[in-house]
């Protein structure tokens, strides 16, 4: 029912009228975040150093990879409530499997994304072979997952992340022409993003997870492995919840709550980038920029001084304002195509 | 209805009980065999049975409404905020004198009918995503309490805590509020013109439509109810607690939890299907384990796995089961 | 669409209006007072164990508690859910070790939530098991009343946080949170260069506890004319601190000072610091071992009060003594020592977990080091 990504309009156009086209197309996130952003930088002109900037990405980089993997679950028609928690249990099983000895960082981010492999793997299982509805599924794995997390190391962090983890989150290269430092992170992201693009837009997997999102029947009979792919996605999603955990530990180290909240934060991210939850549709930029908006309103809603429970009423509004202005244009697409 | 000429175990066969009931059996049997072997005191005692239900209390009322908000086909995630603004605002509005109880549960009785209105129409009206539309609703309840409270607030009078403290005769009230609630519910299912429109609006709302149904009004309703509940939940927490504070709703988790009891008592999360009693045994399931791992000493980390395992595997075997009924 | 999108808003508004702002004063100027007398004052007993000393006691009467042994000794526990509460719960189940006399030791764990405390304590009096009751509150006001009726019933010790009751035959605590905030302040206003940007990092808002500790430093702050920049809730999240003093950095340019009400994300507001290629300012702290080791480390200008964990252990050695009879500090006042430049050394112990509070008082105990998760 919702096609808005297959609309286009064959009779010639002004100009103008493509690029508001363009902009419809894709959704107005990028428009929504280019004035949050022209906004901060008006509040304080340095946002726009490549150095605070290059800060600002590599703040926003766990919640963007997190958005890009939760896309993949929305447009198969899912959820994926156990990213926030399988943060945590990457940030304190790192810590502690580590143990602070560099020469203990690739095995143990090996083992992590084992552990969100099969998290991942299970999740999918359980929804796709045992016809567990995803979001209860996840919702289970959300309680579990931080419980084992607790359980393993006594309730309180153990261990230490060494400096060889913590560059993926932390580190900078100091001195690069035009930016000055330049964190790892913001070249992750950077090179994960273009990954995740690809993957989405560029592949039979992205094709399929829209399509068995969009009419899993149709699909089914067109060929797709619907349940693989279902699989797939959560496997994405939770291995994106693993890199993010390795990022965010990287960032600031651990702590038992890291991890708290960021599932519904993915899923906001990624609804304000047009993704109709319950699936069949989704981009994979507007998801991204859905997660830079969210993180550029934070940021904003920081400079303005606000007091902090205000920020949190003006975050609520904005959400429902933005998946409601979605909506609404959804219906009038229909109402157009006289649907 | 030919069960009237059959035989008594006839009939029995014929009585499905729902299986949530058997796992509610097994749970309380592994319970009180678990808390015997390990010598931890008498588990089918009155005074022990008696806290399984005392626990149950505060997390079923808003369960019974969430049940509603599930069975039309939404979800309402806004209810943890809900209770803690009628907790804060009804003991701030009694400040401790017994005249104003009336006025504090008018305005917390309309704060709900608003919220639940606005979730309602939310859903329908604007055709949001429930889950976003009511994650919003509950940032928007949350950053408004803690712009405006920080702490207790006020205080509910003695005789307020009648709700929470009190017995007529053998039976606390808590647990005859919780009876009513759910009777209430139950009734307004299995016997109203309303109860019979919700499970034909969760079914398929365009056929609904179809007959005639004005389904948003049943969705709108539906929300109201769920955030009643909320209320009720709050106005009991808050007799209890002697004062409400703004974090009374979000450290009981009210959100999540009383979703994964409506699931776990068997109401399928797609709408529907279901009920309140279903859902009564899910909080039941909890509020024993939670009784359980208290008497066996075992720390809350390994209960909060088994939650969560609880809630996957409950659902399974009903998604199990009704492919084979479906064929 | 435009008459809904009306009816949302007046709606939304109704709300809004139905709020008001409501001020809170936590502040309570005879507790301050008490508690910056109480700081300069000598405890009795031994120095060596100040889990068993206390300032300015007034002992009461336990005799009619007298019972023979074994005892149930019952824990009711607000919750085992940061850092600090699971080094002083491990430290609980250590001293209970060292009592033959405590056959059975029952902790029901509340999770944060007062619901579930107040049932907790209802199921433990309902068993009928328990000698005598152990309570950490999770609030002070809502607890209160399941307290009063356990009190009917058996001996009750309350610590940590208290309640609005004197029926607990003894209230355990450290001196206290404003004594906490102030120390703080007082360091940063002595520290301070002239005209100076104070941040103030908080955890939550309305937690009686931490709230003494901010109403401690507010006024002192007020009263030299601090340039306190901002005060902001982390919710206890290190990825929050971290952004939080980022941003205050970019803003106003230099931070010279940063005030904490806890010291978990300390290093995390450090880091900060060190992305920016800033200097470290004046920080206020906590006991946990990564602090203080960077502290040593980097020769920060520092110091730390604590709320120790050490008073983890007082609450069993009180059971026991009011089971034998014996009288016991009605308020139980526990030292709180400072960590400073002079005594830093002391408290550092690099084979422990890096969110391990030094002043455990747990050196001795059996299990140790790796009870405590150390090495």
């Amino acid at each position: 029912m919702s096609d808005a990504r297959a609309s286009s309009a064959p009779n010639p156009t002004p100009v103008w009228r493509s690029v508001l086209n363009a902009i419809g197309k894709v959704g107005p996130v990028f428009l929504v975040l280019v004035i949050l952003i022209a906004w901060i930088t008006y509040l304080n002109p340095r946002f726009i150093e490549p150095t605070f900037f290059l800060n600002f990405l590599r703040r926003a980089a766990p919640l963007m990879i997190l958005a890009a993997g939760q896309l993949f679950v929305v447009v198969t028609g899912g959820f994926d409530l156990s990213q926030g928690s399988l943060v945590t249990l990457t940030v304190l099983a790192g810590a502690l499997l580590a143990f602070g000895d560099p020469g203990n960082t690739w095995w143990v981010i090996a083992l992590l994304y084992g552990i969100g492999f099969l998290v991942g793997l299970f999740n999918g299982s359980v929804t796709s072979f045992l016809r567990v509805p995803s979001f209860i599924t996840t919702l289970g794995m959300l309680l579990s997952l931080k419980g084992l997390a607790l359980l393993w190391t006594g309730g309180a962090p153990r261990g230490a992340l060494p400096d060889n983890f913590r560059a993926f989150g932390r580190a900078t290269i100091d001195g690069v022409p035009f930016v000055g430092r330049l964190p790892w992170a913001v070249i992750a992201l950077v090179v994960l993003s273009a990954f995740f693009i690809y993957l989405f837009h560029f592949t039979v997997l992205g094709k399929h997870a829209l399509a068995v999102g969009d009419n899993q029947h149709a699909a089914r009979l067109a060929g797709v492995r619907v349940s693989l792919v279902r699989i797939s996605a959560f496997v994405i999603s939770s291995l994106a919840a693993v890199t993010a955990g390795i990022m965010l530990g990287g960032f600031s180290g651990v702590s038992i709550n890291v991890g708290d909240g960021l599932e519904l934060e993915s899923i906001s991210a990624v609804v304000l980038g047009g993704a109709a939850l319950l699936g069949g549709r989704g981009n994979m930029p507007a998801a991204l920029a859905g997660a830079l908006t969210l993180q550029a309103l934070f940021t904003l809603l920081n400079f303005l001084g606000l007091p902090s429970p205000i920020r949190v009423t003006v975050q609520g509004a904005i959400i429902i304002g933005a998946v409601a202005y979605a909506a609404w244009r959804a219906v009038r697409a229909g109402q157009e195509r006289g649907a | 209805m030919s069960a009237a000429t059959q035989s008594l175990p006839q009939r029995l066969r014929r009585v499905r009980i729902p299986i949530i009931w058997w796992l509610l059996l097994v749970t309380f049997l592994t319970a009180w065999l678990l808390v015997t072997l390990y010598g931890r005191g008498d588990f089918v005692a009155p005074s022990n049975l008696n806290n399984i239900v005392e626990r149950a209390t505060a997390l079923g009322i808003v369960a019974v409404g969430q049940t509603f908000a599930i069975l039309v086909g939404s979800l309402d995630l806004s209810v943890a905020y809900l209770i803690s603004v009628t907790a804060v605002m009804a003991s701030y509005i009694m400040q401790g004198d017994p005249s104003r109880v009336p006025l504090a549960i008018a305005v917390v009785a309309g704060i709900g009918v608003v919220v639940g209105l606005v979730n309602g129409l939310l859903v329908t009206k604007l055709r949001i995503n429930p889950l976003i539309a009511t994650l919003g609703v509950g940032l928007i309840l949350r950053g408004l309490l803690n712009a405006s409270f920080q702490n207790f607030a006020g205080s509910v009078p003695r005789s307020f805590q009648y709700l929470a403290y009190g017995s007529i005769g053998p039976v606390p009230v808590p647990m005859l509020l919780f009876a009513v609630v759910v009777a209430i519910a139950a009734w307004i299912l299995m016997r109203t013109r309303f109860g019979a429109h919700v499970y034909a609006v969760g079914g398929d709302r365009a056929t609904a439509r179809l007959s005639g149904i004005r389904s948003d009004r049943i969705v709108i309703g539906a929300h109201v109810l769920t955030s009643l509940t909320a209320v009720i939940t709050g106005l009991y927490l808050v007799s209890r607690l002697s004062s409400g504070a703004p974090w009374i709703g979000p450290d009981g988790v009210y959100d999540l939890e009383s979703i994964a009891a409506v699931v776990v008592g068997g109401t399928v999360l797609a709408g529907g299907r279901g009920g309140v009693l279903g859902t009564v045994a899910g909080v039941l399931i909890f509020a024993t384990l939670d009784t359980m791992f208290n008497q066996l000493g075992v720390d809350s980390y390994l209960k909060q796995v088994l939650r969560g395992l609880i809630i996957i595997g409950a659902v399974a075997v009903y998604a199990y089961r009704s492919k084979e009924v479906v064929g | 669409m435009h008459r809904t999108i009306r009816i949302m808003l007046a709606l939304l508004a109704a709300i809004a209006m139905t709020f008001v702002v409501a001020q809170n004063d936590f502040f309570d100027a005879d507790d301050l007072q008490f508690q910056l007398d109480a700081m300069e004052m000598e405890a009795e007993g031994p120095a060596d164990q100040p889990w068993i000393q206390a300032i300015e006691p007034e002992y009461v009467d336990t005799s009619e508690y007298a019972t023979e042994g074994p005892y149930t000794v019952c824990f009711s526990n607000a919750g085992v859910n940061n850092p600090w509460r699971v080094v002083g719960y491990t430290t609980m189940q250590a001293e209970v070790d060292l009592h033959p006399e405590i056959t059975n030791f029952i902790h029901v764990d509340a999770e944060g939530s007062d619901n579930k405390q107040i049932s907790d304590i209802n199921g433990l009096l309902a068993s009928g098991d328990c000698d005598v009751l152990i309570v950490s509150p999770n609030t002070t006001a809502a607890l209160t009343p399941a307290v009063e009726a356990a009190c009917e019933q058996l001996p009750v010790i309350v610590f940590d946080r208290g309640v609005n009751t004197d029926c607990p035959v003894t209230f355990i605590t450290p001196i206290g949170g404003y004594a906490f905030g102030a120390a703080a302040a007082n360091f940063i206003v002595e520290n301070l260069p002239d005209g100076g940007n104070v941040l103030a990092l908080r955890i939550l808002p309305g937690v009686d506890v931490l709230e003494h500790r901010w109403s401690g430093a507010e006024r002192i702050f007020q009263d030299a004319g601090v340039n306190v920049v901002g005060s902001e809730f982390t919710e206890g999240s290190t990825a929050n601190t971290k952004s939080i003093v980022e941003d205050y950095i970019q803003l106003f340019g230099q931070i010279d000072a940063i005030w904490m009400d806890a010291g978990a994300t300390a290093v995390a507001a450090l880091e900060a610091f060190e992305d920016f290629g800033a200097p470290y300012p004046i920080i206020t702290g906590e006991d946990q071992q990564d602090f203080l080791i960077k502290w040593r480390d980097e020769g920060l200008t520092a110091v730390a009060p604590t709320f120790p964990t050490y008073q983890w252990r007082t609450p069993i050695i009180a059971a026991t003594m009011i089971l034998g009879g014996e009288s016991v500090p009605g308020h139980w006042v526990l030292p709180q020592p400072v960590v400073t430049e002079e005594n830093l050394d002391q408290y550092i112990q690099p084979n422990m977990p890096p969110l391990h509070y030094a002043l455990c008082g747990c050196e001795e105990m059996p299990g140790f080091p790796e009870r405590w998760g150390g090495r």
